[in-house]
């Protein structure tokens, strides 16, 4: 089987699906002849000279044209550069995309895939590095999908191309090759609103998303030299989320510990603790505690004190082992 | 670049050198529909006041521009609207009780009351779900156009904005994703000189609005938006142009909101009534009736009867969907998604 990062694993989705469904097309800034600037679209031109669009630079025309051609009965995957660099779409993607099934009663729909890298650990600043997922969520209409590892970047990302509406895929640049799976060549799917639960374990829960996931499994396996064990549970989707998996793993453990790299304050880990406060309270045996970025703008040279690690989480699992 | 295209002259009779030909039926229909546009606002602004419906938009005297482009399209080209085409969507074969049902957003409502008046839609006859957004749907007609291309549909756009429209990004970007790949669009601005109390010398320093096309690659031309025939000849033309890979046109319709932006707006706070009896001798309706009249189509008895008959049928469709219920409850949950079993999960309290 071959070996795929995270930028491979959704080069072979994408062409794959290609493949398979010639309404999908591609339209972004550098995604032709360059491949896109982290190589994700790389080659897919010349096998598909007339369904990959290299376009003017302006993020609102390529989501709102993008959109145009979802409601023609195409299947568009455009790219956005950066996360940060999405603002000047969010008007077409909260307005536009989100709403069009409800406003039109089912009459026109935006079966659409965002693919855009997001997240710091890259020395980017504020405006390569943002992980502003928890604008996305709060839109209901829209999926918002951050794989964690190239088996589910090209089963999650497939599975979005088919999906019938509108999807934000988010992609961990951090660890866009960071390192490699075994990735099937061919039909692979991972079902959207499934979590994974990346490592068991009975006294602490760690949900994460993306990178973060990572950064929770190396604080779990700190926890294990301790004597305590961490349920690690990726999320995978955060729209739709994985409830009864957040629920089982927390009646499980009794502790949850919600990880994620954006600002603290309304982030979605925050919707994550609100969810398990309202549902299984009872079964806690501590605080539900948050490790997150702090609320400033992502800095440039602290970005290693702004960003969770290993160090944070293992320090908030041990307070909730010993509160 | 300043010159407007006219058709009708002050006799009536068309100009012979731009006249678009329509047959008489053509030009019957397109008298009827304007007229139907007319009547309709005029009722559901009465209907608003005496609060029976929440709120309406009405496009008076922007009936040739709207019923005209609308007119000028194929059947199978896509209609990208802004808010005030009722007009177009009637042309599009919209039945009256549905539009209608919209602006009541109950249980006979096509899309179940979730939006408010003026925001219908209409599959059937490829017109667009409106969005309040000003200047969004720009983009989104270049997209379905340029996708259009794609799958090598003869299928081109039509997309309705304002003057104020014309200073959002979403214009620019339009206008320059449609001058790049060509897409086969026609852009029609209804410059009706104002966005609600702002005058179009607010929205741009141009002298015209479409000389802006010159910028994008591409051809503007500005006609009279109160001449149906000359907006039908202009939009035609460049429905033409698109089918046939020259790209994208912006057409200016040079008109005028005869009435308040909305039901909620107040006109006599930031224009005098001069200008708009000014305008109003240029009324559309009245400036296309000369035209018919002087072809000897038209007289009082013809014009009594179709008062008459578009009223009636206003009656009946306001009778027949006004006393529905209010759409159902389950209605407010579905469409968010194609399926959604985990919303009823995430919204039922306990689990
Ligand atoms: C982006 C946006 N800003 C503000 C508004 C509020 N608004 C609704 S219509 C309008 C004026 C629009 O003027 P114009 O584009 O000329 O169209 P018209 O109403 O004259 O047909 C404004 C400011 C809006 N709907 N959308
Ligand atoms: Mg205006």
């Amino acid at each position: 089987m071959p070996q795929m990062n995270i930028v491979q694993a959704v080069n072979n989705a994408l062409r794959e699906e290609m493949r398979r469904d010639d309404r999908v097309v591609i339209l972004g800034e550098d995604v032709g002849r360059n491949g896109g600037v982290f190589r994700c679209t790389e080659g897919l031109i010349d096998e598909f000279p007339d369904r990959v669009f290299d376009t003017p630079l302006a993020e609102g025309g390529i989501i709102g044209t993008a959109i145009g051609m979802a409601l023609y009965g195409l299947r568009p995957v455009p790219e956005i550069q950066f996360l940060d660099f999405i603002y000047s779409a969010f008007d077409q993607i909260v307005s536009e995309a989100a709403k069009m099934r409800y406003r039109s009663g089912g009459q026109y729909t935006v079966p659409m895939v965002i693919r855009t890298p997001y997240g710091g650990g890259i020395k980017g600043g504020h405006y390569h590095s943002q992980s502003t997922e928890a604008y996305f969520c709060h839109t209901p209409g829209l999926k918002v999908v951050v794989p964690s590892t190239p088996y589910d970047t090209k089963g999650l990302l497939t599975s979005a191309i088919r999906d019938p509406d509108p999807v934000m895929f988010l992609e961990p640049k951090k660890i866009y090759r960071a390192f490699r799976d075994e990735v099937p060549e061919g039909d692979l799917t991972v079902p959207l609103g499934k979590a994974a639960v990346r490592r068991e374990g009975k006294d602490v829960s760690l949900f994460a998303w993306g990178y973060m996931t990572h950064v929770c499994l190396e604080a779990a396996k700190r926890a294990a030299e301790k004597g305590w064990e961490c349920d690690v549970v990726d999320l995978r989707t955060l729209v739709p989320f994985d409830i009864d998996a957040v629920l089982d793993s927390v009646k499980k453990t009794g502790r949850a510990v919600v990880v994620y790299e954006a600002a603290k304050t309304g982030g979605f880990g925050a919707e994550i603790s609100a969810q398990i406060a309202e549902r299984a309270i009872e079964y806690l045996r501590s605080p539900i505690l948050r490790v997150a970025g702090f609320d400033t703008p992502f800095p440039y040279t602290l970005e290693d004190v702004y960003m969770p690690n290993a160090d944070r989480v293992f320090a908030a699992i041990q307070k909730a082992m010993s509160f | 670049m300043g010159d407007l295209l006219r058709v009708i002259r002050d006799d009536g009779h068309a100009d012979p050198t731009a006249d678009p030909k329509l047959s008489k039926d053509e030009v019957l229909a397109l008298y009827r529909f304007m007229v139907l546009e007319r009547t309709l606002d005029n009722r559901m602004l009465s209907l608003q006041r005496q609060g029976r419906i929440g709120f309406y938009g009405p496009s008076l005297g922007q009936e040739a521009a709207i019923v005209g482009a609308a007119f000028a399209m194929e059947p199978r080209d896509w209609i990208f609207p802004q808010y005030r085409e009722p007009g177009a969507a009637l042309v599009r074969g919209m039945p009256l009780k549905e539009l209608i049902a919209q602006f009541f957003g109950n249980a006979l409502d096509p899309i179940h009351g979730r939006q408010m008046p003026c925001h219908y839609v209409y599959r059937a006859g490829n017109f667009m779900s409106i969005s309040s957004v000003v200047g969004s749907q720009i983009p989104l007609a270049v997209g379905a156009a340029w996708a259009a291309t794609i799958r090598k549909d003869p299928v081109a756009s039509l997309v309705y904005f304002g003057d104020g429209g014309t200073s959002t990004a979403d214009f620019h970007t339009g206008m320059n994703f449609a001058g790049v790949f060509k897409a086969p669009v026609v852009f029609l601005c209804n410059n009706n000189q104002w966005a609600i109390s702002v005058p179009v010398r607010r929205q741009t320093a141009s002298e015209t609005i479409a000389q802006k096309a010159v910028a994008y690659g591409f051809d503007g031309v500005r006609v009279d938006g109160m001449d149906a025939l000359a907006v039908v000849a202009a939009v035609r033309e460049a429905q033409r142009k698109a089918h046939a890979g020259g790209g994208p046109t912006l057409v200016e319709a040079v008109t005028y909101r005869l009435g308040p932006h909305s039901s909620s707006d107040d006109p006599t706070r930031y224009r005098d009534d001069k200008e708009v009896e000014a305008w109003r001798r240029h009324d559309p309706i009245d400036v296309l009736r000369t035209h018919l009249s002087a072809k000897g189509l038209w007289d009082a008895e013809a014009e009594k009867q179709l008062a008459q008959q578009l009223d009636d049928a206003i009656t009946e469709a306001v009778h027949a969907v006004e006393a529905a219920p209010p759409p159902s409850l389950e209605l407010l949950f579905t469409d968010v998604y194609a399926e959604m079993p985990w919303l009823r999960r995430l919204r039922g309290g306990r689990s």
